[in-house]
């Protein structure tokens, strides 16, 4: 059945993350070893082998995101993130795609909000030529005015269709930028439409400089390779490229909330939808912050299982199924942010339901969880969850790399890894109850509301660009 | 949230039609006693099992009571009747709790070709055994409770008003409305706002009984057991239900006599076009040449005409693409492209262009090799998870494709050349009469069908 679609969200369901080592009873599945290396220039080399199949994927991960851009230059690491497909000083545009496509890889790059990657996946003969090609546009890149002017129009597009176009997106772009009223999370990653309007070829060269080099860089290879192999090629290529003078990352957190923040976005749409948010610390940023105890953190994760792990937890069984006040209800949060982050409640209200009704029921919800403490069965049923999702996330060769850049990128370490498992099944009753209290309180809370306007397209074509503040029909 | 370089959308697209295979994957097939025909690759590297069981019970046997598969498929773990060996009975609550508290999940949902019902779990023996028992009660005897049938209903309800706020998804409809006309094609799995509000629970009941039988069932198991479990677990499952009767062959659509413009009004900054005509079944004679040409046209994403033409040369489209979806009968043949309104016109002049050169001309033999090595190259990183492999017996299941489809496929990729390339798409592909919708802007003026050029398709006959 097709799902209707809630506002895109960074979820942290417990089955995307699914990094955790096993427990007794299932221990024949132990852990994998991560091999790590490190290069003289600084570059680091981690690498897991999976022989299922004879295939390898190969991930560099810069430690630049948009939570370092600075104002004015917003969603420019995912642009320079379009700019490194444009060539380098030996290779013409397009010709990295064009080579990878011949070998029969795969090969694309994200941008987060902490990190920018970038990879291939490939039968393992092939890794050389990704290693090859990888450490040439690490220092090399061609950064030409040209073809800035034709992919900033493509982004621009990538703009209208994910988020211009979507009135979920919208509200969810808009709902972070009240909940961060400064900070390094306070923009979209793909930017503003202003700053992209801006963007010049010297804001390009600049950031490149600034944050591609391998003292800045994490190489991750996962799949049918020998770790000395890696190492071997890894030598051959990055090796020479020399490191720049680092620079400490950035650390800008949004100013402390004290009080509830509340938007509305009216725009063209079939359906209201809410977005709830209340400021936590992540693993990372609980570690600057003395006043945050390290099991608050797994107790949060927990806590976002109790809520919406499965169809059995409370949301999904009191608002959804019960009171029938939502269609759709979903909880996130990402312990591995760089920075503190939001334990959000994004929902679509039931026709006919007010987001207000759905809004207190909400939190009636959290209420509950401030006054007693979760059951023994809904402890004990995460943490099976949590467990399993950990044996299936290693079903796929590209996850298993994700996991282990994305928490080097962010600058976790990718050890971390191993204390999650841990670290959730430490979790008690009265700790999920303690976090409850603490963080899920009005001070913290940032609520948005998409309230929808007539779709004709008469109507919009006024709405839309006032409400954007820009026109994009010039 | 990730800004990517390209929708994982558009390339999961492409990987539907991209067929894959690696040499001798050792898939076992049998039928069980009650006629049930089985895929199973046996591996031990991870303790964990994917059950996918289909039937014939996707869309096209809604009849006019479109959504109804649908929602049969989402009322399933809704609640289990009390029946002989399945335990007392559950509500969803239960049923929910049954998966969850061992870590397993379940799935099931209808396409149009089928239904497939998904189950995941550990392999070790207590867990197992207890999900595959949940698993097959849900599937064979579901007591689809009104309160929940009401509330699944207007949740189906709720995701069709939320599709009409998405240009992409209100394109979509509209292509295929005016490609497939009174053809089951012509709806999508879910269903209409109209049609689904008028589904009733009778309705519901009927279909599971009529469609959820042996009948054209099949199961597909990868991973931790042995054959003997994978035996006795294929037969529990076929002897849960009834054998019922095979359903009489989908017909075929009728092909575009003439070109047809849809424009629809919509409140975007993006137009959202899609122009396309009937493309191939499954079994279908010109599979190779039509799948590898459009590899090279628009459905390798970087390296395609389209993507180099429209958005690296000129900037103008973030996602264009095209595919075939090959089904039980012709499924659609489409090109695709969002850009902002006022080129909306330039990229879909620029589509049409490509396409009728290509037809002209047929791939350069360096487009060609470099498909060629691109599919055959890429076998194996579609064969490289328990879950992709699982999904690709589901295919070669449901419609009924040889055991050595796999194995096969690069063999007949492999033997396309330029000439049988350039006539399977002279043959096949009509631009003068092809299905052009656009949604976006305010559509006062109709717009002239961009496929009427007169020099269209010359070598058409």
């Amino acid at each position: 059945m097709q799902r209707m679609k809630t506002a895109p969200r960074r979820r942290l369901s417990l089955l995307i993350f699914g990094i955790f080592s096993l427990s007794l009873a299932t221990a024949q599945a132990a852990a994998p070893t991560v091999f790590e290396g490190r290069l003289a220039n600084g570059m680091r080399v981690l690498v897991q082998e999976d022989h299922r199949a004879p295939v390898v994927t190969s991930q560099v991960w810069y430690r630049v995101g948009s939570s370092d851009e600075p104002g004015g230059m917003t969603g420019i690491s995912h642009m320079l993130e379009h700019m490194m497909f444009k060539g380098t000083k030996t290779l013409a545009p397009g010709k990295f795609s064009e080579i990878i496509a011949e070998k029969g890889g795969q090969e694309n790059a994200f941008t987060s909000r902490d990190y920018t990657a970038y990879f291939q996946t490939l039968a393992r003969e092939h890794l050389d030529t990704a290693l090859r090609l990888e450490a040439d546009r690490m220092r090399n890149l061609n950064l030409r005015a040209e073809d800035l002017a034709k992919e900033a129009e493509v982004v621009k597009e990538e703009r209208r269709m994910r988020t211009d176009d979507n009135p979920n997106a919208r509200l969810m772009e808009q709902f972070y930028a009240a909940a961060y009223l400064n900070g390094g999370y306070h923009h979209p990653i793909i930017g503003w439409m202003d700053d992209i309007n801006q963007y010049d070829i010297d804001k390009l060269k600049h950031w490149y400089q600034a944050h591609y080099a391998p003292n800045n860089a994490t190489l991750v290879v996962v799949g049918d390779v020998q770790p000395a192999e890696v190492m071997q090629l890894a030598q051959k290529y990055f090796a020479p490229l020399k490191p720049f003078k680092l620079k400490a990352r950035d650390y800008r957190e949004a100013i402390a909330q004290s009080g509830e923040r509340r938007i509305t976005l009216r725009a063209p749409a079939k359906l209201p939808a809410l977005m709830m948010g209340y400021r936590v610390p992540s693993l990372l940023s609980a570690s600057k912050d003395p006043s945050v105890e390290p099991w608050e953190i797994y107790a949060l994760e927990v806590l976002a299982g109790v809520l919406d792990g499965g169809q059995s937890a409370r949301l999904p069984k009191n608002l959804v199924r019960g009171e029938e006040l939502a269609g759709e209800v979903s909880v996130g949060y990402s312990l591995d942010s760089r920075l503190s982050d939001l334990f959000t409640i994004a929902a679509i209200p039931s026709a006919q339901v007010e987001p207000a009704k759905l809004e207190q029921a909400i939190r009636q919800q959290l209420a509950q969880l401030r006054d007693t403490p979760v059951r023994a069965d809904e402890l004990k049923r995460v943490k099976a969850q949590v467990i399993a999702a950990d044996v299936y996330g290693r079903d796929s060769v590209f996850y298993q790399a994700m996991r282990l850049g994305s928490y080097e990128a962010s600058g976790l370490g990718y050890r971390r890894l191993d204390e999650i498992i841990p670290g959730i099944e430490a979790v008690t009753a009265e700790q999920v109850q303690a976090v409850a209290r603490k963080y899920l309180v009005d001070d913290r809370l940032t609520v948005g509301v998409l309230d929808p306007l007539p779709m004709s397209a008469e109507q919009t074509a006024k709405t839309s660009s006032a409400a954007q503040g820009y026109s994009h029909v010039r | 949230m990730f800004a990517k370089r390209f929708t994982v959308a558009v390339l999961f697209l492409a990987s539907v039609c991209a067929s894959v295979a690696q040499a001798a994957l050792p898939i076992q097939h049998w039928q069980t006693p009650q006629g049930v025909r089985v895929y199973f690759l046996q591996t031990h590297s991870l303790p964990m099992v994917d059950i996918l069981v289909n039937f014939d019970a996707g869309s096209v046997r809604d009849d006019k009571t479109h959504g109804l598969a649908s929602l049969t498929a989402s009322l399933l773990d809704q609640g289990i009747q009390h029946a002989p060996g399945n335990g007392s009975p559950k509500d969803a609550q239960a049923i929910a709790e049954g998966f969850e508290n061992i870590g397993a999940s379940m799935g099931a949902s209808a396409s149009v070709d089928s239904a497939t019902l998904s189950l995941r779990s550990l392999s070790d023996g207590e867990r197992f055994e207890s999900a595959l028992k949940l698993f097959t009660s849900v599937m064979s005897h579901p007591s689809f409770p009104q309160d929940a049938f009401k509330r699944e209903r207007e949740r189906a309800l709720l995701g069709l008003k939320a599709e009409q706020q998405q240009p992409d998804e209100v394109a979509q409809r509209a292509f295929f409305k005016a490609l497939y006309g009174d053809h089951p094609y012509a709806w999508p799995a879910n269903g209409d706002i109209d049609s689904v509000q008028a589904l009733t629970l009778d309705q519901v009941r009927a279909f599971h009984t009529a469609h959820y039988v042996t009948a054209g069932m099949s199961v597909v198991m990868v991973g931790d057991l042995s054959r003997a479990q994978a035996e006795a677990t294929a037969e529990r499952l076929a002897a849960s239900l009834p054998k019922g009767e095979a359903m009489p062959a989908i017909p075929a659509p009728q092909a575009l006599k003439e070109a047809q413009a849809v424009h629809l009004p919509f409140p975007s900054a993006q137009a959202s076009i899609l122009v396309g005509q009937l493309g191939m079944s499954r079994d279908d004679p010109d599979y190779f040449p039509l799948y590898v040409g459009n590899h090279i046209l628009g459905g390798s994403g970087f390296s395609s005409i389209l993507m180099e033409e429209i958005r690296e040369k000129r900037g103008l489209a973030y996602g264009v693409y095209s595919y075939l979806l090959p089904m039980q009968q012709p499924g659609p043949f489409l090109m695709g492209v969002q850009t902002k309104l006022d080129q909306g016109q330039q990229a879909e002049s620029l589509m049409h262009a490509n396409l009728l050169d290509f037809i002209k001309n047929g791939p350069s033999a360096k487009q060609l090799e470099h498909a060629k090595n691109n599919i055959i190259g890429g076998f194996p990183l579609r064969l490289d998870s328990n879950k992709d492999i699982a999904g690709w017996l589901s295919i070669m299941a449901i419609y009924q494709l040889p055991l050595d489809f796999l194995e096969q496929y690069p063999k007949h990729v492999a033997t396309v050349t330029a000439d049988s390339i350039r006539k399977a798409w002279q043959a096949r592909i009509h631009p003068e009469r092809m299905v052009s919708v656009t949604v976006g802007g305010a559509g006062e003026q109709p717009k002239a069908p961009a496929t009427a050029s007169p020099q269209a398709s010359p070598g058409t006959p």
